[in-house]
């Protein structure tokens, strides 16, 4: 009797690729992976996915999450294709991971409708600065969008005080809220239990590696894998100039905030204010990212990459790359007759991203942080 | 020295012709002991050029299935506990039958050993925490990041950038012999047969154990039922060729060495995910439904690899893992699911084997199994069966509580023992008593000098790295010579 001549098990793991659905092939290869384990040292996944002996789909979505796509084990895996056994696992997870921020999304039809495109993305855009001049013009005169302004309020005196905030603010509040409850579902499916979180040492741990990227690093490798097959740092260091370049203009807007509506002083700030400072240098440190990462993904190995996912990432950096060029431009130019066209780009740009943040990439964020949590609570470190 | 960009692919064969440089040194094969001994050549040689059977997908021979790496050492300052002195090494080897041939060759390894972890490091290899359930090896053995794979991808990207040219699908089908030296290697490279001089050549393309015609030469059709747990291309057509220009053989024909695995695995290649460590956990039992073995003589790492020898020697080369539902989750998951169901001659049928032959062993099994209370897989426990043949001599829990659970058990080969004799420069020996002048051999292709029956956890890849070490700088020292 020959190897192959054997009956077939009754509760055999196929070995084949399960097509069409991502979880069912994640949690196949997470099945090869919990059997050999030479990943272990690369980053999180693994231990984790070694605390289970089978795969629920909440576990799936766990772990694609806690995934950072670093992609060593890849190029590790000797069972990778075209060997038989299939596994690749940074692949297979990037699809599970794209599902869920749709999945998970409040609500999913909007998900799947504004992830669509980044043309369509482009039109919500246009047609919001096209709105936002329509606004303009009917609150005054229209030459005021291409004169010169200086001082205190110049920004108000093109685009109205209301017309400026209301939109932005409201879906900014709507998309943080959104993203918070595609938060909580998450949890809900993949952990159940919020009093866990009553362990304030565990959660500040999780909270350090989101913090630092910890497994944007490939373990003792050096860097990712990425956008090859060697191991870099590149794509660590500019995706934090992204994120603390995100945070740096969250400061800058509060602080703004407060300077106008608690303060009474109005914009445009002096280049040495809290708002300037910090919303320049998270200017150029996001504008810096952002390309960096663009040049980054236009050079790096497809095999590991979901391409649906890809261009979602591709829309995100440029929305970001946007939304700071036009920021920063309006800074250098705002002493200009320029200043009230670049204006209303900048804002229309800044709505679009508020308007779509909950359902772009830009919500990985939030599940990966759970992910990271649920990692320090269950492993007890 | 390391000034040379690497041209790799793209510098063909024909350039090689027409100039008619020899090159340096050619190493034959593409796994951890190629690479080390080009590597080494390189350092002191101009071109050298690797020579890997297999496509770029599945380079590196069967170190790319590897883990860890056995060494002497006085403390690593990271991820071992400890240090592991010569003379224990050495000792640990003799004990598992190592250096009965050529004791002077073990000795050199193990001397050697003791700079391989900084001499890896140095050339780029990462390193991580043993992994989980390997706390045995935490002294002896360092475990490199990523596994065999990661360390052959290191391995070629230092090579490449040292200037090291590699060829990939280039089967080496002869050597050029003349009295005792060799001119080069004719290969079939890209449908093209070539013939590629050079002043020394290594030889470091593995064992036989992937030629399942060879392999039938002593087992006969049994071989038809063997898995072959590494790569497909190791067909020993160098060492065979070798072998018949009157090399020197060393190690037993009939040898290998191989473990239990899913007898669902893959005729080639299958790795570490279809092993199995069910076994101490039931009883196994041969196509007649019989036991053969003491399932727990000792703990599993020491007796795993005389399971795959002794099931290569039952009916059908196959034997089934039998236990029950309280040992699920004792062992390590593997690639396959279990076979399962409510009853013993309900597993039976379902594994094919005889349902009332098998019901008869475990009623007997369980008649004479251990005291329940006894058992504790931590430690060799009082857990035995008492008169019974072949006795149970550990972990002896009667199987009892359903769902019952089945393997089918193959013997899968890792590596086959018979290969070339060298000397202490690892220059191939004949039948004649003279050494080749300028061949040398380095890895599954020799080890058998040091190791010609048993196995020590890591073991392969310190043979490999300390004569590849060797092999390489002495053929680059030749060549230049």
């Amino acid at each position: 009797m020959a190897a192959t001549d054997l009956p077939a098990s009754n509760s055999v793991v196929s070995l084949s690729p399960v097509a069409f659905n991502p979880i069912k092939e994640a949690a196949r290869q997470l099945e090869v992976c919990n059997s050999c384990r030479y990943c272990e040292g690369y980053c999180a996944v693994f231990p984790a996915l070694e605390r289970r002996r089978v795969f629920t789909p909440g576990d799936v979505d766990y772990l694609a999450n806690l995934c950072h796509d670093c992609r060593a084990c890849l190029y590790a895996c000797m069972f990778a294709p075209p060997h038989q056994f299939a596994v690749n696992l940074p692949k297979a997870l990037a699809e599970v991971r794209r599902e869920t921020y749709a999945r998970y999304a409040v609500p999913t039809a909007a998900a799947h409708a504004l992830r669509a495109s980044g043309w369509l993305l482009a039109l919500i855009a246009a047609i919001a600065g096209a709105l936002l001049a329509a606004g303009v013009i009917a609150t005054g005169d229209p030459s005021r969008i291409v004169t010169v302004h200086e001082g205190p309020g110049a920004f108000y005196q093109v685009v109205p005080y209301l017309l400026m905030f209301a939109p932005a603010l409201a879906v900014s509040v709507v998309g943080f809220v959104v993203l918070i409850a595609g938060g909580v579902r998450f949890w809900h499916a993949t952990r159940g239990s919020f009093r866990d979180l009553l362990q304030p040492g565990r959660v500040i741990r999780g909270t350090a590696d989101a913090l630092g990227l910890r497994y944007l690093t490939g373990g003792g490798a050096g860097g990712c894998n990425y956008p090859d097959d060697q191991p870099s740092r590149s794509r660590y260091v500019f995706h934090m100039l992204v994120f603390y370049g995100f945070l740096a203009a969250i400061v800058s807007t509060t602080s703004a905030f407060i300077q106008q509506d608690l303060l009474g002083w109005l914009p445009p700030y002096p280049i040495a204010s809290v708002p300037v400072v910090f919303g320049s240098l998270g200017g150029v440190a996001m504008l810096v990212g952002t390309i960096g990462l663009l040049y980054l993904k236009r050079r790096s190995d497809r095999t590991p990459a979901d391409p649906v996912q890809i261009e979602m990432d591709y829309v995100l950096l440029w929305q970001l790359a946007l939304v700071n060029f036009t920021g920063l431009l309006l800074l250098a130019l705002r002493d200009s007759a320029a200043m009230g066209p670049i204006l209303i780009a900048h804002l229309a740009i800044v709505f679009t991203f508020f308007l779509t943040m909950p359902y772009s990439k830009f919500a990985h964020f939030i599940y990966r942080y759970a992910a990271l949590v649920q990692n320090r609570l269950e492993s007890r470190s | 020295m390391f000034g040379n960009t690497w041209n790799g692919i793209i510098r063909s064969v024909s350039t090689v012709d027409a100039s008619n440089q020899p090159y340096d040194v050619i190493v034959v094969g593409g796994g951890n002991a190629a690479l080390v001994a080009a590597i080494s050549a390189r350092h002191h040689a101009e071109r050298v050029l690797v020579l890997e059977r297999a496509p770029e997908w599945i380079r590196g021979g069967n170190s790319r299935h590897t883990r860890d790496i056995r060494a002497s050492h006085d403390g690593c300052g990271i991820y071992t506990d400890g240090i592991y002195p010569e003379a224990e090494l050495l000792d640990d080897l003799v004990r598992v039958g190592g250096g009965r041939d050529n004791l002077d060759l073990a000795k050199l390894v193990v001397r050697e050993s003791r700079t391989l972890f900084p001499w890896m490091t140095d050339h780029g290899v990462r390193w991580q925490q043993p992994l989980q359930g390997t706390l045995n090896l935490n002294r002896t053995n360092l475990f490199f990041l990523g596994g065999g794979k990661a360390l052959m991808n290191t391995y070629y990207q230092t090579a490449q950038r040292m200037g090291v040219e590699v060829r990939y699908d280039a089967c080496v089908s002869d050597l050029l012999l003349a009295e005792n030296r060799t001119e080069g290697v004719i290969a079939e490279i890209g449908g093209q047969t070539v013939t590629l001089r050079s002043r020394a050549v290594v030889v470091a393309s593995g064992g036989f154990e992937a030629n399942i015609g060879w392999l039938k030469e002593y087992w006969g059709e049994a071989a038809d039922n063997f898995v072959i747990r590494g790569t497909p291309y190791n067909d020993g057509r160098v060492l065979r060729s070798l072998l018949d220009a009157g090399a020197q053989p060393v190690g037993d024909p009939q040898g290998f060495h191989a473990v239990a695995v899913d007898g669902r695995a893959p005729q080639f290649d299958g790795g570490i995910v279809t092993r199995l460590d069910s076994v101490p956990f039931g009883i196994a039992l041969n196509q007649q439904g019989e036991r053969f073995y003491d399932e727990g003589e000792d703990f599993w790492p020491k007796r795993y690899a005389i399971w795959g020898g002794m099931i290569a020697r039952q009916p059908g080369q196959i034997a089934y893992s039998i236990f029950d539902a309280r040992m699920l989750d004792r062992f390590m998951t593997s690639l396959y699911r279990p076979f399962q169901a409510d009853t013993i001659p309900g597993l039976a049928t379902a594994l094919g084997l005889d349902p009332e032959r098998v019901l008869a062993t475990v009623q007997t099994y369980n008649a004479h199994a251990g005291l329940e209370s006894a058992f504790d897989p931590a430690v060799l426990d009082g857990c035995a069966t008492t008169d019974l043949t072949p006795p149970k001599s550990h972990w002896a829990m009667p199987i009892l509580e359903p769902p019952f659970y089945g393997y089918p058990l193959r013997p899968g080969i890792t590596f086959t023992y018979r290969g070339l004799a060298v000397d202490e420069l690892t220059r191939v020996q004949m039948v004649n008593g003279r050494p080749m002048e300028n061949l040398y051999a380095a890895g599954e292709i020799m080890a058998g000098n040091v190791l010609s029956s048993g196995y020590l956890a890591g073991f392969g890849l310190t043979l490999g790295t300390v004569f590849g070490r060797i092999a390489g700088t002495e053929a680059a020292k030749h060549g230049r010579d």
